[in-house]
């Protein structure tokens, strides 16, 4: 909302500078955005008369105007065809700052010779001094303007460019903000008087007023003005509406806008004469019921919208345009003024299915008020009187069906405190209230007033609101600073599920980190093409959840992978990185959950239709490229599926868990080169080579490895109590042994055989070994195990007894035979 | 005898000058000095000697054992810091040469001023609590009091699950705010708790507008909690995160679920309140909106208004960190370039 310094001034009296001004507002809940100085620049412009013009000698197009500047009379040359003896126009003087009317760049005025005749000025266009974008003819100002003031002092302005929030739109006005104002700083409001002459005739001669629905328009004023002539506005009235941003049109349309300017009502004319019935009928729209509204478009509508309709059609939209067929021409001269209240709902509903908006629908979609129409009603019935010519009808049409009476709001000084921390006594109170125009009455109770909202505030419903209003004015800046000294909650205990999961996220974001991985985070919004990349079939096993109004295709889907965002990010990188890629993410994925099945149709709740679907938090990391950085050490050595199993084992090692690798046949990875993350006979995750289709389709350049976890399964899995295990006290006795097994023998049998033994300790395979030496289809597994015993001192003959057994077992289930 | 003794210390001093490695010294050591060295048998003889004699060489024979161990220890020492000294030339490399890459990973910038953030609460007593981010319109728009066709659904452009967009649908979370209607509905007060999580936006991307955002959301309930006392804590959080000098703006500011409403703003770093591009001339930066919890939300939650009072307040944890790291493109946080995340 843009606001006039100067016409600010009309209402109230203002001392602060712009600056301070702004800030006070700010403050209190009206941002300024922008404040912008009209005539800032225009030192050495000032307001001149032609009293001569003759012909330049050497070009028919140019004239040699001499311009009366109080001080001295100048002869310059000027190319505008609309100059003329008599005329008050903006005269710039040598070192004027203008804008150059061709490149738009701010430019300083020197004396020119132009075709032979030397110019030491100008008469300027509205473009030179950035008021518009004129730039054909000179600005001629008003026959009144002083001969000789400077411009800036005559045209000069500062404009506010404000934020109003959707409570305030008693705001989206001259005077609502001069009311702030005045409140803000002290002082009081004046608003214009009104008063205009009536002809005999009853308004009610000329029209009736029919509301069908009066919870769709509470109220609908009406005057009518008769023999006007419709013309463009006066000077002052176009330079108001330019400085606020609307384009002027003609002295009735103006005027209507000046006054929502000024008071914040929205007001619409009618030509009065193609209204068909003497009658205004305001309905919801029929089923497919036209009309054509002022900006030229043919609206199909439908009940949603609210219309004024005459006897036999749709005239306006209500509150939102008005309709073609009773605009307002030059031919025009009676006229039916609408002042009207409308419910916000409706018009943001018309607004929402026609895609339309307008000055008079922002406002009427905050809810403006319903006591507010009949001022500005008759202060633009004055105004079209004094500028359009004309009488009124006598009286007005004022259906009022939707009126109710203000209700008080207590207000105590204790909740004031309560609320702000503000100690306030209620003479304060009720200064500050009263400065805003709430009424203030005193209850039984010494330190409680009854306040009764303005008719422009109905925003103000609670005590709440009042509180605000009363330290806003005071002053945020005023509220005291304390800490909290409520008493704190009471903790969550160490194991809830709450704290254990987003400890867990850290745990497992730490441990990546720390094994050189790059955390990303992605959209959780996908495409479908992204998510079928995924499947070397490019199948969908899950149908993940869609947005009704997506921005783009790329962002339609809810992921039900972190795989498609953690791939397309890793082929990103690829494209311009050399070393080995290690990313990760943690976050959710969203899995549609199925209906429950509900027996009855008429026991279903709308939710019982729609669920939200399961929020699943999980883990994703990628491996590829060289494993160590390019270096003077050596190793070019690809990242490969041992490397990202060895990470698995390590986020499940520090997590206190010990899982089993077991083949698995995710789609998505290399056949063959992928294992299911088992603990306690549950998948919680898998680790794999991708599968080469899926590289190809999201465009990655090496082999890549890929882990993946369900974070809360993983939650579920850990105790999280440990519990101290005493160090061993006695020695231990080492062992290395090689063996010999059959190429179908899984390391994982062999160990499994070997732990199974209780004196042995630890076991690692330290070397596997397939080679020539060996004999076709055969492997060797070379395992160092470690034995001990909790309560005495092994010997060895113990442990060779214990290693014949395992042997033994070896040889008997998997035909293991030592190497010599 | 006691020539024999001299003979020996000379000789026994002429090889340990020529002795060059600890090694040799050592067989030096034995020999002259050792259980079956000369000077250890002429010791022992000692005591066939007559008493005369045995005082006269047995005191001589000391001394030059004495003399010889003495002479040791020197050169021993002596041996030990050339044989270091050595030692040590011999592994000189040069220290120039670049170590061993180790790969270093980092957490993302968002997770790292996420972390940051919450910690700060975390000892002011907040708890931590998470919700989802596919909510129904009821908690993130009605409960809050912005009811179907309110005008300040124009602050939140949504993204709509369903596509009748009106009460029971389901959307993506424009805000954390409706977690404050779920926790109410969970606990009781005292409550102090800090929400964090992703929320969505109808919006096109430029350098300061992304479709996805984190926020954290923080909600204080108890007798007696006042504006004061959010001022207090959100200065306290501003210092901490921001450091003690910056100025901070504490004003009115509108949004329908707290009343009053707060917008808190620090000082421009750039301009250090002059105004500048950066904050739009204002010589602020907008950081969080505030407020005291509207009594209509209370009573949503079942949390009696005429009992308790609670703060809330809502923060953008992306416009925090390119304030921070003097980020100026938005969109540079999930487009995840390792260029950009390297950096943090
Ligand atoms: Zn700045």
């Amino acid at each position: 909302m843009k606001v006039s310094l100067k016409w600010l001034k009309d209402y109230v009296d203002i001392k602060l500078a712009p600056k301070g001004l702004a800030e006070k507002l700010t403050m209190a809940g009206m941002e300024i955005k922008d404040i912008q100085e009209v005539g800032g620049t225009w030192n050495n412009v000032v307001i001149g008369e032609v009293i001569a013009l003759n012909p330049h000698p050497n070009a028919s197009r140019l004239k040699l105007p001499t311009v009366n500047i109080s001080t001295q009379q100048i002869t310059v040359v000027c190319g505008a065809p609309n100059i003329a003896v008599g005329q008050k126009v903006p005269f710039a003087g040598v070192g004027a700052k203008l804008i150059d009317g061709h490149t738009g760049k701010l430019m300083t005025l020197k004396p020119a010779r132009i075709r032979g005749i030397l110019s030491e000025g100008m008469v300027c266009s509205e473009k030179e001094l950035g008021i518009s974008d004129n730039h054909e003819s000179i600005m001629v100002l008003p026959s009144e303007a002083p001969i000789g003031m400077p411009l800036s002092d005559y045209l000069g302005d500062i404009i506010f460019d404000l934020d109003i929030t959707p409570n305030r739109p008693d705001c989206l006005c001259t005077i609502g903000i001069a009311r702030e104002i005045a409140a803000l700083t002290g002082k009081i409001l004046h608003q214009p008087e009104i008063h205009y002459e009536e002809m005999e005739e009853p308004i009610d001669s000329f029209i009736s007023v029919d509301i069908i629905d009066p919870g769709l328009c509470p109220r609908y004023c009406a005057s009518l003005i008769a023999g006007i002539k419709v013309a463009s506005s006066p000077n002052w009235l176009q330079q108001r509406l330019s400085s606020y941003g609307m384009r002027p049109i003609n002295n009735v349309v103006d005027i209507t806008n000046y006054v929502m300017l000024e008071h914040g009502q929205p007001l619409h004319a009618f030509d009065y004469h193609k209204l068909k019935g003497k009658q205004i009928v305001v309905r919801r729209s029929r089923n497919d019921e036209t009309m054509a509204t002022l900006d030229g478009t043919e609206h199909v509508l439908s009940p949603d919208t609210l219309v004024i309709a005459d006897k036999e059609r749709a005239i306006a939209i209500a509150g939102i345009m008005g309709g073609l067929d009773t605009e307002v021409t030059d031919e025009t001269d009676t006229i039916l003024l609408e002042s009207a209240n409308f419910n916000q709902a409706i018009i943001r509903q018309g607004c929402y299915s026609l895609n339309l908006q307008s000055e008079a629908s922002i406002r009427f979609d905050k809810g403006l008020s319903s006591d507010l129409p009949l001022l500005p009603l008759k202060r633009a019935t004055q105004l079209l009187q004094e500028l359009a010519g004309g009488k009124a009808a006598r009286g007005v049409v004022d259906a009022y069906p939707g009126k109710s009476e203000p209700k008080g709001i207590l207000l105590s000084t204790g909740e004031v405190k309560r609320l702000s921390g503000l100690k306030l006594n209620i003479s304060r109170i009720t200064e500050v209230l009263q400065s805003l125009g709430f009424e203030c009455r005193y209850t039984d109770i010494a330190s409680q007033i009854s306040v009764i909202t303005p008719y422009w505030r109905s925003d103000v419903k609670s005590s709440a609101d009042l509180v605000e209003e009363v330290v806003r004015i005071i002053g945020y800046d005023k509220v005291p600073i304390t800490r909290l000294s409520s008493p704190l909650p009471p903790q969550e205990p160490r194991l809830s599920a709450t704290r254990q999961q987003s400890n867990l996220k850290q745990r497992l974001r730490n441990i990546l980190t720390s094994c050189g991985f790059q955390e990303i985070l992605t959209y959780s919004l996908t495409s479908l093409e992204r998510l079928q990349r995924l499947s070397p079939k490019l199948e969908l096993n899950v149908t993940p959840l869609k947005v009704a109004n997506p921005m783009s295709k790329e962002q339609e889907y809810l992921r039900t992978t972190l795989r498609a965002g953690v791939l397309t990010t890793l082929a990103d990188n690829q494209k311009h990185e050399e070393a080995g890629i290690r990313l990760f993410e943690i976050g959710k994925i969203f899995l549609p959950q199925p209906l429950p099945v509900i027996a009855s149709e008429a026991k279903q709740s709308p939710q019982d239709k729609k669920r939200l679907p399961q929020e699943k938090e999980m883990l994703c990391a990628v491996l590829s490229g060289p494993r160590a950085e390019l270096s003077w050490h050596g190793n070019e050595e690809l990242l490969n599926f041992f490397d990202a199993k060895g990470v698995a084992e390590r986020l499940l090692k520090q997590s206190g868990l010990k899982a089993t690798f077991e083949a698995s046949d995710d789609e998505g990875l290399l056949p063959g080169k992928n294992a299911n993350i088992i603990i306690g006979g549950d998948k919680i995750g898998v680790v794999g080579d991708l599968h080469p289709k899926v590289a190809q389709a999201f465009e990655l350049s090496t082999s890549v490895c890929l882990i993946e976890m369900d974070v809360e399964k993983l939650l579920g899995k850990i105790t999280g109590l440990k519990k101290y295990q005493p160090i061993p006290r006695f020695p231990s006795i080492t062992r290395d042994i090689a063996l010999l097994v059959s190429k179908q023998v899984t390391y994982q049998q062999v160990e499994d055989i070997i732990q199974s033994f209780p004196l042995v300790a630890k076991v690692t395979l330290f070397d596997l070994y397939a080679a020539t030496q060996i004999p076709q289809g055969k492997k060797s597994f070379a395992v160092r195990i470690v034995y001990r015993s909790p309560d005495h001192t092994l010997t060895t003959m113990e442990v060779d007894k214990v290693q014949q057994q395992m042997l033994n077992r070896l040889y008997n289930e998997l035909g293991a035979a030592l190497r010599a | 005898m006691l020539k024999q003794l001299e003979e020996l210390h000379l000789e026994a001093l002429a090889k340990l000058n020529r002795v060059s490695e600890l090694k040799e010294l050592e067989s030096w050591r034995i020999r002259y000095l050792g259980k079956k060295s000369k000077l250890t048998q002429i010791l022992r003889s000692l005591a066939s000697l007559p008493l005369e004699e045995r005082k006269k060489v047995g005191a001589q024979a000391n001394e030059v054992k004495k003399a010889l161990e003495s002479s040791f220890t020197e050169k021993e020492r002596h041996l030990e810091e050339t044989t270091l000294i050595s030692f040590l030339e011999r592994q000189g490399v040069d220290v120039t040469l670049p170590g061993r890459p180790i790969s270093i990973g980092r957490l993302h910038p968002t997770t790292r001023i996420l972390e940051e953030i919450c910690d700060i609460f975390i000892r002011m007593g907040f708890q931590v609590f998470e919700g989802p981010d596919v909510e129904w319109d009821y908690y993130n728009f009605e409960a809050l009091n912005i009811p179907q066709w309110h005008p300040a659904r124009d602050m939140f452009a949504t993204l709509w699950i369903d596509a009748d967009m009106g009460k029971g649908a389901r959307l993506l979370r424009t805000h954390t705010s409706p977690m404050q209607i779920r926790l109410m509905e969970r606990k009781r007060p005292p409550i102090r708790a800090i929400m964090p999580g992703r929320v969505y936006r109808y919006e096109a991307t430029d350098a300061t507008h992304e479709s996805m955002l984190y926020q954290v959301e923080g909600l204080a309930i108890n007798k007696n909690i006042t504006l004061a006392d959010l001022k207090g804590t959100l200065f306290e959080f501003c210092h901490c995160f921001f450091g003690q000098e910056r100025r901070i703006r504490f004003r009115c500011d509108y949004f329908p679920f707290v009343e009053p409403g707060v917008e808190v703003a620090i000082e421009c770093s750039a301009c250090h309140g002059a105004g500048c591009r950066l904050c739009s001339y204002s010589g602020w930066l907008e950081i969080l909106g505030a407020g005291m919890v509207h009594p209509d939300v209370l009573k949503r939650g079942n949390i009696d208004p005429e009992v308790y009072t609670g703060f809330a307040f809502g923060m953008g944890v992306e416009r925090i960190a390119m304030l921070r790291y003097s980020i100026d493109d938005i969109r540079l946080f999930y487009s995840n370039d390792s260029r950009f995340l390297e950096q943090f």
